[in-house]
């Protein structure tokens, strides 16, 4: 059993063009492990909605993809405003995202719901003030 | 895998290993090695990014010499679009065409023609039942074999038309043997005039399981001036061109997306935009979006290094020569119910994974991991003085290599960053 691998990104909140660099880096080094392009593409959907989350509401964060022989795991870290209702932020279409983010295409209200669909288990840990703790987990087989 | 035959050729003499082509090849498929730049052809996509970066001229595009086609009794020259935009107050299609008559082909076939007539089946293609979004454009070689390599996710969402140049290769040798049967079917030769070398490779390599049906490549730059001594816009010429607006206009990036008839389009033009889309199209991004074209040359395919023109001066005069033309002539037959054979190809080429550190998962964690620790001694700085175009890059091959330690100018000075 080979120790896992751990790849560490800031994602970088003032910038909303580089948002998304992160989970390309990751699909490139994932390829590299020969991982199939059906967990690498849902791995890097899940993420990429999860950068710009944070990018978003949060002024940005960490993300960490740790690559084990079974699963992946993404955990993104914000100290942002935290979530209210998780349950109201789950439903599709439901945004929080300011006419600015709306006029760029952003804040379709898709983010966490995609971030749920595109992987097999997801944790959110959130505290209002103190910031949210998404952890996402894909199964390699 | 059978190895790939590429269309790109380094003059060692003129080469200083510079590392330009290095940083600017979007596959890193080159290293410098012992002062020369050599090509990891597995790697390589054909783009002619490093022919074009290279300050030196040492890299060069190789195609076929127009003598090639002397072994053939009947000759057939199929022009690509971009090369109506080479010619300087010219705008008369008919003295290109007639030219390429007078330096020893006996026909002309268009391959705008095929454009216009690719594009009437594409539109119909994107009415059937669960046609992916996007579809994606299959006309570029270097995309194709760039979504192959690097994006196979994507594979479904290419369009399987083949493209402009194919099919007009067959539509000229059906011609041909129906108007001229005394000629065999090996004394027809059929010759693409070419702004691109991956055009070449193509034609060379074949792609997935389909044969082309070029025989020969020869690059606009190669007959463009013996056209100059044959063109004379005083001599009234015969009307050969059949073409419209739709079909010239492929020429340019957009050409192909514009034809589409639809709004929900989207061109990209050069590889590193391409690079963005196709990332983008990854994430789901823009699944709105109907049609994507995408182009790895700046400007479309009047940016090909085989072509003589500034690209967008090339651009500007394919308006000029298309400005009073219809915007399509070329029509399928309406009682056709489904897209001919021959607009299509059955599966893309297998997916290669070239970027794979090991065909063991466990052993690649195990070098991903040593990577990410010879990475983090070396300055980040990304110079290329040892070769690689990354100190990311140089650390793999390291790996790859099974050596423990790198060799940087740099990392005692500057130290280790990650």
């Amino acid at each position: 059993m080979s120790e896992p691998l751990v790849f560490h990104f800031d994602v970088d909140g003032s910038d909303f063009t580089s948002a998304g660099t992160a989970s390309v880096t990751v699909k490139k080094n994932l390829r590299q492990l020969g991982l199939p392009s059906e967990v690498i593409r849902k791995l890097s959907i899940a993420m990429y909605e999860g950068e710009i989350n944070m990018v978003i509401h949060a002024n940005g964060g960490t993300a960490d993809v740790i690559v084990t022989e079974q699963y992946i795991d993404i955990i993104l870290k914000d100290q942002g405003p935290g979530i209210p209702d998780v349950n109201l932020a789950m439903q599709e279409g439901y945004s929080t995202a300011t006419a600015q983010i709306h006029s760029l295409g952003f804040g379709a209200g898709m983010g966490l719901p995609n971030m749920k669909r595109y992987s097999d288990e997801m944790k959110i840990d959130t505290e209002i003030g103190v910031g949210t703790t998404v952890t996402m987990r894909i199964w390699i087989r | 895998m059978d190895s790939y035959e590429h269309s790109v050729l380094l003059d060692r003499s003129k080469c200083t290993g510079c590392t330009t082509c290095l940083h600017h090849c979007p596959t890193e498929a080159i290293r410098i090695v012992n002062g020369h730049a050599v090509i990891n052809q597995d790697r390589c996509i054909d783009c002619g990014e490093c022919i074009r970066k290279c300050p030196h001229n040492a890299k060069r595009a190789v195609a076929s010499k127009l003598e090639s086609m002397d072994r053939f009794r009947y000759k057939v020259a199929l022009p690509a679009p971009s090369l109506y935009g080479q010619f300087n107050n010219m705008d008369d299609v008919d003295y290109i065409l007639d030219g390429l008559l007078k330096i020893g082909f006996d026909e002309v076939f268009e391959v705008a023609k095929a454009a216009e007539l690719v594009s009437a089946y594409t539109r119909q293609y994107m009415k059937a039942d669960g046609v992916p979004k996007p579809l994606i454009s299959s006309a570029c070689p270097v995309i194709l074999r760039l979504i192959s390599l690097m994006y196979p996710s994507l594979e479904d969402h290419v369009l399987h038309m083949l493209p402009p140049m194919e099919v007009a290769a067959d539509l000229a040798r059906k011609k041909v043997k129906k108007e001229h049967p005394e000629f065999s079917e090996e004394e027809i030769g059929i010759c693409f005039i070419s702004p691109c070398p991956a055009k070449a490779s193509y034609v060379r390599n074949n792609f997935g399981n389909y044969k082309s049906k070029v025989d020969e490549v020869v690059a606009i730059s190669d007959i463009y001036f013996r056209l100059l001594d044959v063109m004379k816009p005083d001599n009234p010429v015969q009307a050969i061109s059949d073409t419209g607006m739709t079909g010239i206009g492929w020429a340019g990036s957009g050409g192909e997306a514009t034809a589409i008839l639809n709004e929900d389009y989207l061109a990209a033009d050069g590889i590193e935009n391409v690079n963005k889309v196709l990332e983008e199209i990854e994430n789901g991004n823009i699944s709105h979006v109907k049609f994507v074209e995408l182009n790895a040359c700046p400007g479309g395919c009047v940016g090909g290094v085989l072509t003589v023109q500034n690209p967008f001066i090339a651009k500007a005069r394919i308006r000029t020569v298309s400005r009073c033309l219809p915007m399509a002539v070329n029509f399928p037959d309406p009682s056709e119910e489904y897209i001919p054979e021959n607009f299509l190809f059955d599966e893309m080429p297998a997916y290669v994974p070239v970027s794979r550190l090991s065909p063991n998962f466990a052993e690649s964690m195990r070098m991903m991991s040593e990577i990410q620790r010879i990475r983090a001694t070396l300055p980040g700085i990304d110079c290329g003085a040892c070769g690689a175009p990354t100190c990311r890059a140089h650390a793999e091959d390291a790996v790859r290599a099974g050596k423990r330690t790198v060799s940087c100018p740099f990392a005692d000075t500057i130290g280790g960053n990650r």
